[in-house]
């Protein structure tokens, strides 16, 4: 099996490759063009959720029917993936909120912190930056 | 490997590497430190999808574990980092 496969496999899997390819450029460009930090965050998700799932698809297609079984190695992929990214994205916009709320001095445009209870020990390195 | 999936490979790899590139602007030039963050975060991404891809043009599941790889120590380090970035130490 390791000549030319059926041409009705390698179509969905050129498709999918297309549409993968697609959406990261989509990715890139909006990570340069958009303003604020905020409208960031948004396009690297089309490259975490869309491209990875269409690079996934093809390959699970493609190998499934190269070995002529189910080819679910590069499932773990997504699954991996699927777990960390929003740590990874909650993570980045909290560190924007606390980075512009003390650069502002709590005088901004950001919201004040919704922990009071936790707000007690805290204050210390927030009255450093005022 | 019939020309149709050989050209759909290399639009997904020049897209990619384009992306790439992209991103590596927005790393380059980012007025804050966690744009930079996402930003590299965004190139482990694709290096990761890019090695997938290769996976599948030379035909070999040896790059299965170089994507894993990648994935892996991409989380770590943008979690890292923005965790430092968030209270100034990594383990608290």
């Amino acid at each position: 099996m390791s000549g030319n496969l059926a041409w009705w496999i390698e179509i969905p899997v050129a498709l999918l490759l297309v549409l993968s390819g697609l959406f990261a450029l989509a990715a890139g460009v909006g990570v340069v063009r958009f303003q604020s930090f905020f409208q960031r965050m948004h396009p690297p998700a089309l490259a975490y959720s869309f491209a990875a799932w269409c690079v996934t698809l093809a390959s699970i297609v493609y190998f499934s029917a190269q070995d002529d079984k189910l080819a679910l190695r590069s499932w773990l992929i997504i699954v991996f993936l699927s777990l960390t990214v929003p740590v990874t994205t909650i993570l980045l916009a909290r560190t924007e909120l606390f980075r512009r709320r003390t650069a502002s001095g709590g005088r901004g445009e950001i919201p004040p912190t919704l922990n009071h209870e936790s707000a007690a020990p805290a204050p210390a390195p927030a009255d450093d930056a005022r | 490997m019939t020309p149709l999936l050989f050209g759909a490979i290399v639009f997904a790899q020049a897209c990619f590497a384009l992306s790439m590139g992209l991103a590596l602007v927005r790393l380059l030039r980012g007025p804050s430190a966690q744009d930079r963050v996402l930003a590299m975060d965004l190139i482990c991404t694709l290096a990761m999808l890019m090695m997938m891809v290769l996976a599948i043009r030379y035909r070999s599941s040896m790059y299965f574990e170089a994507a894993l790889l990648i994935a892996v120590f991409g989380f770590i380090g943008s979690a890292a980092m923005a965790k430092f970035l968030l209270r100034g130490e990594v383990i608290e």
